[in-house]
């Protein structure tokens, strides 16, 4: 893959697969895997506030 | 992309989002409260719970708990009773005039002892039934669902065409780029493109099994008319069942069919989930993924044999896997909490997205006045193309 390529989606993609990792080992899973499932969904969240409000 | 693509793209992410945007934001909106239903239900006092009883208090025989309720309103017919996974002690059990009757009257019934604990409020109360209604049908029954859906697919449309523009837009900027004190529009729209972004698999998701559950009552529909039908052919002209067989005896009959499963809840005859001769009894497993799925025993309501037992089609297990899926029920208060703030980040995508659109409607208006003070004739020319995008 190019380096162009990485640099204008390799960010996406690893936030998409964050957010399809939490979305389904919750379902699959109790316990440990809802804290799994907690974390990824953040990720992308917390990625969206740091810059938007970063100055 | 070519500048020809590039204003295709534009004209399909433009017009799907307009025509979506207020109904998607209605459906932000409403969906907040609905997230948090059980809490809001504790705080206005709509909950029910069961009283506390000593160890081992038993359980109640299904018959008992029917005839509880009943008793309430002897003059209507039961409908459904069902179970939630985590709150065995209780029954909700709901009667009606007929067995589609959409007023009917819930009941919550002690599954150990048979006594009436509560009539709870229908649809949660007056405030969270009407944020329901306005959440799944717009008070307009299953059309008001189906366009619904329709909206979740212009959404859909929406998000792929905003991937889609995402790539020339961002091109030359690295992720998270947002281009202050230049103009509003610009920080704008780097926000729309940062937050559209980062929510776009959760968004995708949301939407389309948002979507997928506005069909449920055509696929109930379609399986009624295919399998439940097929299952049904020997009771070809038969009368509807006088007297009804024994719950408690059904239920066992139906345990000892799927060893390993429990009730989740009960269809009586004539309604859409059993038919006119059948108990429709629907058994779900007690592991995480498998208490989703249920699996339909009908029992004869007269004779209280099987009929027959089979796994739901395809279609009916994806709507039902869909479900958690768009409601984020399914992983404790962390996920519900990420799930209202995932609503919140859309609504800024939506409600920024109308912004960029109303300001550019103004810089092209603008642009094309000065145009056409400086240079007469240029000006319609550049209204028009302005236009076209």
């Amino acid at each position: 893959m190019s380096r162009a390529f990485l640099k204008l989606w390799g960010m996406p993609i690893v936030l998409g697969v964050l957010t399809v990792v939490g979305l389904v080992s919750a379902l699959l899973g109790d316990g440990i895997w809802d804290t799994v499932s907690a974390f990824a969904l953040a990720v992308p969240l917390a990625v969206g506030v740091w810059y938007g409000l970063r100055r | 992309m070519s500048s020809h693509l590039l204003r295709r793209w534009s004209w399909i992410h433009k017009w799907s989002s307009l025509v979506c945007t207020v109904f998607m934001l209605l459906l932000c909106i409403t969906g907040l409260p609905l997230i948090y239903h059980h809490e809001i239900a504790h705080l206005l006092g709509n909950d029910v719970e069961a009283p506390a009883l000593g160890p081992n208090p038993g359980r109640a025989s299904l018959d008992e708990v029917i005839a509880a309720g009943r008793a309430l309103y002897p003059n209507k017919i039961m409908m459904y009773m069902s179970q939630e996974a985590d709150a065995p002690a209780i029954w909700n059990v709901t009667l009606g005039d007929h067995p589609t009757d959409e007023h009917y009257k819930p009941i919550a019934v002690d599954a150990r002892t048979a006594n009436v604990i509560t009539e709870p409020a229908f649809e949660g109360g007056a405030f969270m039934s009407a944020v329901f209604r306005l959440h799944v049908d717009l008070f307009a029954g299953l059309p008001g669902k189906l366009f619904l859906g329709f909206m979740g697919l212009l959404l859909i449309v929406a998000i792929v065409s905003g991937v889609v523009l995402y790539a020339p837009f961002m091109r030359k900027l690295d992720f998270g780029t947002v281009r202050r004190g230049r103009s509003e529009r610009l920080k704008w729209l780097d926000l729309h493109n940062l937050l559209g972004i980062v929510t776009l698999v959760w968004a995708l998701v949301v939407g389309a099994t948002g979507m997928v559950n506005t069909w449920a009552d055509v696929l109930l529909k379609y399986w009624q008319a295919t399998e439940i039908a097929a299952m049904l052919e020997p009771y070809k002209g038969a009368p509807p069942p006088l007297r009804l067989a024994s719950m408690e005896a059904a239920v066992k009959t139906a345990e000892a069919a799927a060893p390993g499963m429990q009730v989740a809840f009960i269809a009586f005859p004539g309604t859409p989930f059993a038919s006119p001769h059948h108990y429709g009894v629907y058994m779900r497993g007690d592991a995480a993924f498998s208490a989703r799925l249920y699996k339909p025993v009908l029992i004869d309501a007269q004779t209280g044999a099987i009929t027959d037992q089979r796994a739901l089609p395809w279609y009916l297990t994806a709507l039902l896997i869909s479900q958690p899926l768009h409601f984020g029920d399914y992983g404790g208060a962390w996920m519900q909490f990420l799930w209202a703030l995932l609503d919140v980040a859309t609504m800024v995508v939506l409600g920024s997205g109308l912004y960029l659109w109303v300001q550019r409607g103004r810089a092209v208006k603008r642009h094309a006045r000065a145009l056409a003070q400086g240079a007469g004739v240029a000006g319609p020319v550049l209204v028009r193309s302005g236009e076209g995008r």
